[in-house]
């Protein structure tokens, strides 16, 4: 067999891979993806590498500090608190409370959020501005009174979290949407589907989405950020994920009390958070600059 | 012998809303537009910008609806809300043929599009008509795997010309389909144009500036001027006879460019 091809055999890349071959080139990107996946990986198979439960308390290790340090042990990677339980452990099940939420989330108000937009895009007159400013009213309050008011109503607890999260979310990727529709609706290449013969839902489909889906991902990213941040301030404030629940951000309120001889009891909740905060940051950023610049050659 | 497009009283008005509790206001008026077109004929619509050229391409092709009048096909009436038909027999051709183009779509999809919506052709026999259309239009087959970005102007612009052609249409419409080509590539252009139309009996509503190329492939002109038409006749006549004032003023700017005639 010969090695290497005598053809070229290379079909013209697709406007997605030209957006990877763009975002790879930029390194905080990348390594903002790396980061990604590492916590994705950790979220899926987290039980399988945690040496403890989240909840088990050992009465001989309290406030155990981390393994580098002279009074530290291998048994206890992080260290534990102030109940004997182990940090590490602890970090990769929050993790998944609020990574995992927040994705769920974000993914949910997408699909509410696209469909309303879509429609709202696709319409004339009335019926699409009800459609535009249905949710509008739960933008001007912020994620946090929305919370603080759906718990005083329901009282605390992770699903009113939800909600406030998700009635937060909703309208933007509507507007969102609505807008990127408007904007492709009048390009040429609209009119010329039309002109093809396209109905509305076949020109939304093969005409339009393709166009903004990239777009709406990058405000998916920012979302996911968004959300992350709601929910640990919401576990921290005690709103969301109650005691016994492992959630970043009420982790860190427990590790508070005890900061000044445990410290590493909210480092590493925080150092999670701000890691994955991080990464979702560069990977939205690279995608936003990879989008802008994948047809200038 | 039946004309192939006729435009009988066609108007067409903006309303303009002016505030909720004043009237809509007529703002800009077309018409009345009248005009028959035969098989393989070439119509030139001239004028000034904002006169109301691109207003009536797109009341041709159904990018926007008349106030009142009626397009005959071949002498049927054209149902406005009848794309489908309107779509297998009218096609535009756009001024900017890169904006046109579907950034995200390659070449063939784009082709395979009005093909899929409007006939009943299989997926091969879509393929082949493709292909053979590529052709006809001076492109590669290789090039339905192309995006937008990958092509220059003026393979844009024959990709959709073969936009156009798929449908075997007997009708095209052409709004300043060579404004933005560089002048090797605009004969080039209209030498293609002038071949299929020989090959295939297509008729041309040709609209543009550019007096020359009008002159050279047009048998026919319409001077419109504020959205109505001024002077209509035989190309030739209309060159050497201009008749109206406006018409007078278009035709010595152009030959005072080429050799200093002057009526």
């Amino acid at each position: 067999m010969l090695k290497t091809s005598l053809y070229q055999e290379e079909a013209p890349p697709s406007p997605l891979q030209q957006t990877w071959l763009e975002f790879s080139k930029s390194h905080a990107a990348f390594f903002g993806l790396l980061c990604m996946c590492f916590f994705v990986l950790v979220i899926s198979f987290g039980p399988l590498i945690t040496p403890y439960s989240p909840l088990e308390q050992n009465t001989d290790a309290l406030l155990v500090p981390p393994a580098w340090t002279a009074s530290g042990g291998i048994d206890y990677m992080l260290g534990t608190d102030a109940l004997g339980r182990d940090i590490m452990s602890r970090v990769v099940y929050g993790t998944r409370v609020t990574l995992g939420i927040s994705l769920f989330l974000v993914i949910v108000s997408m699909i509410i959020g696209i469909l309303i937009g879509a429609f709202a895009g696709m319409m004339r007159g009335l019926q699409s501005s009800i459609l535009n400013h249905l949710l509008d009213s739960l933008m001007a309050i912020p994620t946090l009174l929305i919370a603080i008011i759906i718990v005083a109503i329901l009282g605390p607890g992770l699903i009113n979290s939800m909600w406030a999260i998700t009635l937060a979310l909703v309208p933007q990727f509507i507007h969102y949407t609505r807008d990127a529709v408007r904007s492709e609706l009048r390009k040429p290449y609209a009119v010329a589907a039309k002109l093809d013969g396209a109905s509305k839902a076949h020109m939304f489909r093969s005409t339009i989405f393709p166009n903004i889906i990239e777009m709406l991902v990058v405000r998916g990213t920012q979302a996911l950020s968004t959300a992350i941040l709601d929910i640990s301030a919401l576990g921290f404030l005690n709103l969301g994920v109650q005691a016994p629940g492992t959630e970043l951000g009420a982790m860190l309120s427990e590790g508070l009390d005890i900061s000044y001889i445990a410290p590493w009891s909210i480092a590493a909740p925080g150092g999670a958070i701000f890691l994955m905060i991080l990464s979702i940051n560069l990977v939205g950023d690279g995608l936003r600059s990879a989008l802008h610049n994948r047809f200038l050659h | 012998m039946t004309p192939v497009l006729a435009v009988k009283q066609l108007y067409y008005k903006r309303k303009t809303v002016r505030g909720w509790r004043q009237a809509a206001v007529d703002q800009f008026v077309v018409g009345p537009i009248n005009f028959e077109i035969n098989a393989g004929e070439t119509l030139a619509v001239i004028g000034d910008n904002g006169s109301g050229k691109s207003t009536i391409a797109n009341l041709l092709v159904g990018v926007e609806n008349p106030t009142s009048g009626s397009i005959l096909l071949n002498g049927q009436k054209i149902q406005y809300n009848n794309l489908k038909q309107r779509s297998l027999n009218i096609r535009m051709i756009f001024q900017q043929a890169r904006e046109s183009l579907n950034p995200t779509v390659p070449v063939g999809k784009i082709l395979e599009e009005p093909l899929k919506l409007n006939t009943d052709l299989t997926a091969q026999e879509r393929h082949e008509r493709i292909r053979e259309t590529l052709q006809q239009v001076g492109l590669l087959s290789d090039h339905a795997h192309f995006y937008r970005h990958m092509l220059s102007d003026g393979q844009s612009q024959r990709v959709a010309l073969a936009r156009a052609l798929i449908l075997n249409p007997q009708v095209i419409v052409a709004d300043e389909p060579f404004a933005a080509l560089d002048p090797s590539v605009r004969s080039q252009m209209v030498n293609l144009l002038m071949q299929l139309q020989k090959k295939l009996g297509l008729s041309y509503i040709f609209i543009s500036h550019n007096l020359g190329i009008v002159r050279h492939i047009s048998d026919r002109v319409l001077v419109v001027n504020n959205g109505r038409i001024v002077e209509s006749g035989k190309a030739e006549v209309i060159y050497n006879n201009p008749k109206t004032d406006y018409t007078k003023r278009l035709i010595n700017a152009f030959n005072t460019l080429i050799d200093n005639r002057v009526f």
